[in-house]
């Protein structure tokens, strides 16, 4: 099942324009393709050669190679797309594709996980993860105020201690775990 | 027999209270993962690299082990109670599971997938124990043009044989090619898309791009679809089977792993074909063919004997040749390589005794999968219920800690989080997860040996075809990927397909 948005025939003057883009918002994706592809061919063309290449091929051929195929296949997924063709959106147990993308809870959960990466090393990894979990569980719905922050909490600090003590890989505890 | 006495070494090694601890971790576990929605054992195996760093290889990868063949138990749990498949080796097991299940036969048909299941895994895992050896030994031989041309065959069949268009594979496989391209040059040591970052100069962990893809990309794109309104599982009660049911399903027990075994050893993704092979041979071979569509046993008992003998057909070709066919056989891969353990024929003369050991704790966890799975399928059942804001927050929890615990490094997890976004927009548009994961895991070493080839050929490309092997797998190759002109030339004769195919 491919997701539909609004059908183009329906719709007309301003809206049309913009459906159009949101019916081919593949292209965005071949875009991406394409970007890549010149990133790497580029590298593997500036790469120095003067370096003692050991063996006939040097390191430049992989990326030239792999840059040209990256650039191809765009042009041609974007050929695709224009003629009417669809990537098949993934489905899943916990996945409903009748209905349209959710961005907010998207970009909440992504705030989420971005608290984390910016807190960790500040106030350390019981607080940065305690935060990332409940705010991860309120972006997809939970919204028990006593029981979300509790689980949070006992899982991170659980955790950390485990990880420090149990298998001795050192989470930063932080100026909180400093206290103890 | 040589292998057998290795093989009564192994259990040695498997049967020490530790070891055996560690496989009984892994199957728990890998059926929990199973069962739960989301999480898969190749993700679950993933996030577990950094944990186990510190742990003695055999062991770890006995859990791991116990976590594959354990996801496959879970698996049809979701698929017969919820019509919605836990792995992609349980969807066929959906389509004659839930049914029974909806009649009142979801006890029967539990018991029919867990001893298949058994069943299918122990035949399989002996086919291992005879076979993989004499892979290793017939392997010895192969160079550097044949691991080449190997690896492009897993490459192109990875990309070709699943998945509904092999544009987006290929885009697939060309993203984890270009990842795996970051970092230092093996030969030269020159830096390529580093961008002047020592960070990256390192290469970007496997397990970062494992959890990133799996993990960060799943969450992200089920946030953006969550379904609201859960399905309710069926209430089901112990599993047990009549005296009728068995007689029904002893034979698809039988025949599965012969379907399911040959299937996982080639790179044709696993168990999702050998699966379907199964299903339709069972109904053509079922006495009661009224049945199929509304809960035939048989449809069950097959497939889910072949999914588990598929698994072991895996491991013979990631252990034999350092190749592998499915997503968790490119994690498992990634962490033999963690330990500074290369999988390929001299595995098994250089580190027998982990491979043995490892061998015959799959023996061990198959039969603790069916003691935790007969009895307690009510149990797991329950897991279904876990709020989705709590599991998909746990999900991203530890995925954090496993990316942070690789280095140490904030940076990694923000690599987690592009890599995520781009699991997401490859779910969004249809680009299969699988390609990327192989390329980054095998592009790498493909690239070694190719070098390698045309360094001992001194730059003639004669070098990378000098072998009858290396010619035979690029004939297959391109049997492969000229299959759909082939069958558009022999269908043309006989009719004109009715519904013109979108995807190309």
């Amino acid at each position: 099942m491919s997701v539909e948005t609004s059908t183009v025939e329906e719709s007309t003057g301003t809206p049309e324009h913009k459906s159009w883009w949101r019916e081919h918002s593949e292209l965005g994706m071949c875009a991406f393709l394409l970007l890549l592809g010149v990133l790497v061919l580029t590298e593997g063309l500036t790469l120095p050669t003067d370096f003692t290449t050991r063996g006939p091929l040097g390191p430049q051929a992989v990326p030239v190679a792999v840059g040209s195929l990256l650039v191809l296949i765009s042009l041609l997924l974007a050929r695709e797309v224009l003629r009417g063709g669809k990537g098949e959106a993934e489905g899943g147990e916990d996945i409903d594709l009748s209905t349209a993308a959710d961005w907010r809870t998207v970009l909440m959960l992504a705030g989420a996980f971005l608290a984390n990466a910016a807190l960790i090393d500040v106030a350390g990894f019981p607080v940065s993860s305690a935060v990332m979990f409940w705010g991860a569980a309120y972006a997809l719905g939970s919204r028990n105020f006593v029981r979300d922050p509790l689980i949070a909490a006992v899982l991170s600090v659980v955790t950390w201690v485990a990880f420090n003590e149990l298998l001795g890989v050192a989470l930063p505890g932080g100026p909180l775990m400093g206290v103890f | 027999m040589d292998a057998v006495s290795s093989l009564l070494d192994g259990f040695g090694t498997a049967l020490t209270p530790s070891n055996l601890l560690v496989a009984a971790i892994g199957v728990v576990l890998g059926t929990a993962i199973g069962v739960l929605p989301g999480i898969g054992p190749a993700m679950a195996v993933a996030l577990l690299l950094p944990v186990t760093y510190g742990l003695d290889p055999t062991a770890a990868l006995i859990m791991f082990a116990g976590i594959y063949y354990g996801g496959m138990f879970g698996g049809s749990t979701t698929s017969i109670l919820l019509n919605t498949p836990g792995e992609t080796a349980a969807v066929v097991t959906a389509m004659e599971g839930h049914p029974m299940a909806k009649r009142g036969r979801g006890p029967q048909a539990l018991a029919a997938a867990a001893i298949g299941h058994f069943i299918g895994g122990i035949v399989g895992t002996i086919l291992l124990v005879l076979l993989a050896p004499a892979v290793a030994s017939l392997a010895v031989d192969i160079g550097a043009p044949d691991y080449f041309a190997i690896m492009v065959l897993a490459f192109v069949a990875v990309t070709s044989v699943l998945g509904k268009s092999r544009l987006r594979g290929f885009a697939s496989l060309l993203v984890g090619l270009t990842i795996g391209l970051i970092g230092l040059d093996q030969l030269t040591g020159q830096a390529r898309l580093t961008f002047g970052s020592l960070h990256l100069a390192d290469g970007v962990d496997v397990v970062i791009v494992a959890v990133g893809l799996f993990a960060v990309g799943e969450s992200l794109w089920v946030a953006a679809h969550l379904r609201h309104k859960l399905a309710q599982p069926i209430p089901v009660g112990r599993p047990w089977l009549g005296r009728g049911d068995v007689r029904r399903t002893w034979k698809p027990w039988l025949r599965g792993p012969f379907i399911g075994f040959p299937f996982g050893a080639i790179p044709a993704g696993g168990a999702e074909i050998p699966t379907f092979l199964s299903y339709v041979t069972e109904k053509r071979f079922s006495r009661h063919k009224d049945e199929w569509g509304k809960g035939a046993i048989e449809g069950v008992a097959g497939p889910e004997s072949t999914a588990s003998a598929s698994a072991a057909g895996t491991l013979v070709t990631m252990l034999t040749l350092g190749l592998p066919t499915t997503a968790v056989a490119a994690v498992m891969l990634a962490a033999f390589q963690q330990y500074g353990i290369q999988p390929g024929p001299l595995l098994f003369e250089r580190e027998s005794a982990l491979v043995w050991g490892l061998i015959a704790s799959l023996f061990v966890g198959l039969v603790l999968l069916l003691v935790i799975n007969l009895p307690m399928a009510p149990v797991w059942a329950k897991l279904l219920r876990i709020p989705r804001p709590y599991l998909y927050a746990g999900i991203l929890f530890f995925a954090s800690v496993g990316a942070y615990s690789v280095g140490g490094e904030v940076l990694d997890l923000l690599l987690l989080f592009a890599i995520g976004v781009l699991g997401f927009a490859m779910r969004r548009f249809g680009l299969p997860v699988l390609p990327a994961i192989i390329g980054v895991i095998l592009g790498p070493a493909a690239e070694l040996q190719m070098r390698r080839a045309l360094q001992i050929s001194d730059g003639n490309l004669s070098g990378l075809v000098n072998s009858p092997m290396a010619v035979t797998v690029y004939v297959v190759i391109a049997l492969i990927l000229a299959w759909p002109l082939i069958r558009k030339l022999t269908k043309r004769g006989q009719e004109e397909t009715p519904k013109e195919k979108v995807d190309a």
